[in-house]
């Protein structure tokens, strides 16, 4: 036999010493010392961007042709704050807008709910009635700009409050482009913001879809969201499979409605997390490029090109940040968001380096947005598309990710789909038990986080943080209040009267009558109250 | 009938989220720790109010609780469960919170009454342990 260069390698390696490390990636997958043209798939796995099975990318001309959208992710006290900042955005050159809503808003409660005390505005904007709506965006086109909302339980009445101010702006709702998340099997998976039962809340979900389909042509009605099961402390195979699996749940139930799939498909977006570990993360979209495309093109059948396209946004990690020497969390995000840029992600939102301490300032979220500025300016890596298409190791990464993904498809058909697994808390015990093991690591010394367990010296200097004002809270509940005072009480009675006999009715579509109560001020927390009355509410059987 | 104390059985330890955020990734891990340790844990799961935290340490004679708050709303849920604790009667409950706590936040939640504060990062090796040297022995 001929000895070839790999066996001289080979030998040559087992003869030198490797140092004491974990050598696997963040999700516990463990790496070969060397990737060679041997772990390479077919070519036409990996294909050419644009082209089927679009491991390469969606478009033929990637970030040649366009560079992705800049999206800051931004809320936080009132509609006039947010909008605030907003503009500040806007005029730093971001290109896309994204609101974050105060928790009481994404669970359904009005400001003055005794529930909401306390988190008026804190972690998001507080958005109440369709006024609110109306300030959040006041002075900016919203036939112009594309909008992003982080809403999930309540979306179909945000986006009935969206569509009401944009139509008193002169804005109809054929114009509007954006994406509401409104991806509700992650909030029982992952997020825990809920209003509804699992089966009623997905009937809502659906109403949305289908109502966006013929209303809304330029809307994307669901962003099927990984971020936040990897926030969770999912592995990345973990991320890609339940997220995907999410989204082909979602494709099943609207093709079950009767919808055809061509009509809907192309506007299913997705939205990805950036964690630290540079090369899984990129082969982790690569995978999910390609598994969606298979899907949509094989199990159903949908023959608009279009359709296999899966198109994601990109936020990094949260969880990677740390409150510990905060600074270098201004390198932790500028190595994962060039992961989704290498990635080919459509629109991306870099974390500011103080978030492991408090909501942003405008200067932190200013550094942010020019990190990704220096990525797509200075650093050549957009002038060519899919610079690590062909690496060795990238490939074989991108096919084990798959793999992983299938594995996991396989075990939540064997328990009845995805809305039967997570009522047996089946992804909710594989996310706890990835996130203990990477606590264990870490707690032991043998994963490192710089600043955290190694290096820890230097963590003195003071980091100025946002304070959002607390009397910020009255002046949202005199403004809620202000609105039920003023509007046409009897009105309101026969909207959420029709509001909960429609609920009831699984044959109807909910989104026009939340629509016309939308136009009559009624309340977040009054149209949730009133499909929880015929709905119910929904409680979690933890698992840990 | 004899009272356990923390010597003679195991610390009975209620972790719980108060507030509205669905941040749960800590309180679980801890949750898990604390168990793995030896503790009796009580995960009271989301989205408690103040005065359905109160209730669980008292049902469930805990000698110490532990809150995990992501929101933001620290300095309002807090207190208001500090007071309802005293207004019960309860001085011997340790309290802990966990989460994203600004800095300068933590001297007043001390004020309270609040025996530590773990941040982000903080070891659970280090709770494990501050939670054995000191529950059962709060104010007193």
């Amino acid at each position: 036999m001929v000895q070839t260069p790999l066996d001289g390698w080979e030998e040559a390696y087992a003869a030198t010493p490797e140092r004491d490390a974990l050598f696997t990636t963040l999700s516990g997958e463990p790496i070969r010392p060397l990737y060679t043209e041997r772990d390479l798939p077919e070519p036409d796995t990996i294909g050419v961007p644009g082209d089927y099975p679009f491991t390469r990318g969606v478009y033929p001309s990637m970030y040649r042709g366009r560079l992705w959208t800049m999206r800051q992710f931004a809320g936080f006290g009132t509609a006039e704050e947010t909008n605030e900042r907003f503009r500040y955005l806007i005029e730093h050159g971001q290109t896309g807008l994204s609101t974050a809503f105060d928790m009481p808003s994404l669970m359904g409660h009005d400001s003055d709910h005794p529930r909401s005390l306390g988190e008026v505005g804190r972690e998001g904007v507080a958005v109440d009635t369709v006024e609110d709506m109306g300030t959040l965006f006041g002075g900016i086109d919203l036939g112009d700009v594309s909008v992003s909302m982080t809403i999930n339980a309540p979306a179909p009445i945000m986006l009935a409050y969206y569509v009401v101010a944009a139509e008193r702006a002169g804005v109809p709702a054929e114009r509007l482009s954006g994406t509401i998340q409104a991806d509700i099997l992650k909030e029982y998976i992952a997020q825990k913001e809920w209003c509804f039962p699992i089966d009623p809340a997905m009937r809502f979900l659906g109403d949305m879809i289908e109502w966006c389909t013929t209303h809304m042509p330029r809307w994307h009605p669901v962003s099927i969201s990984g971020y936040h099961i990897r926030e969770a402390g999912a592995t990345a195979a973990q991320e890609l499979a339940f997220t995907l699996k999410d989204g082909l749940t979602y494709v099943e139930q609207a093709v079950g409605r009767g919808m055809d799939v061509d009509d809907f498909a192309p506007r299913l977006s997705f939205f990805f997390n950036a964690q630290i570990d540079f090369f899984e993360e990129i082969a982790k979209y690569r995978a999910a490029r390609r598994i969606w495309a298979r899907e949509l093109r094989e199990t159903f059948g949908a023959c608009n090109p279009r359709s296999w396209l899966m198109r994601f946004h990109t936020q990094t990690a949260g969880v990677s940040l740390t409150a510990q020497q905060p600074l270098n969390n201004i390198v932790r995000t500028a190595i994962e968001a060039l992961a989704g840029v290498l990635g080919g992600t459509q629109s991306l939102h870099t974390n500011s380096y103080d978030e492991a301490l408090a909501l942003p300032t405008e200067d932190a979220v200013r550094i942010a947005l020019r990190t990704q500025q220096i990525i797509a300016h200075e650093t050549g890596v957009a002038n060519t598309i899919d610079p690590l298409g062909g690496s060795y190791f990238v490939e074989a990464l991108t096919d084990r990710m798959e793999e992983q993904a299938y594995d996991y498809f396989r075990k939540i058909d064997e328990l009845g789909g995805m809305v039967a697994a997570v009522k047996e808390s089946y992804p909710q015990r594989e996310i706890a038990d990835a996130a203990f093991e990477l606590q264990a690591e870490i707690d032991a010394g043998r994963r490192i986080v710089v600043g955290v367990n190694r290096f820890t010296e230097g963590d003195d200097a003071d980091t100025p943080i946002l304070r959002v004002d607390p009397a910020l809270e009255r002046k949202q509940i005199d403004r809620v209040q202000g609105v039920r005072a003023r509007r046409d009480a009897a009105a309101v009675e026969t909207a959420l009267r029709e509001l909960r006999e429609s609920a009831a009715r699984p044959d109807r579509n909910l989104m026009p009558y939340l629509v016309d109560a939308a136009r009559l001020h009624c309340t977040e927390g009054e149209l949730v109250g009133a499909l929880q009355e015929v709905w119910g509410a929904y409680t979690e059987t933890p698992v840990y | 009938m004899i009272s356990a104390t923390p010597t003679q059985g195991k610390i009975r330890v209620v972790v719980a989220k108060p507030g509205l955020d669905g941040h749960d990734r800590g309180a679980k891990i801890i949750a898990r720790a604390l168990r793995d340790a030896g503790m009796e844990v009580i995960y009271t799961g989301l989205h408690q109010t103040p005065e359905q935290i109160v209730e669980t340490v008292i049902q469930e004679d805990a000698d110490a609780v532990g809150l995990s708050i992501l929101s933001g709303a620290h300095m309002t849920l807090v207190p208001r469960i500090v007071e309802l604790l005293r207004g019960q009667g309860i001085d011997d409950v340790l309290v802990t919170v966990g989460g994203t706590i600004p800095r300068d936040d933590i001297p007043h939640l001390k004020g309270l009454g609040v025996a530590e504060v773990f941040g982000p990062g903080a070891p659970t090796a280090s709770i494990v342990s501050f939670l054995r040297e000191n529950a059962g022995t709060a104010g007193g």
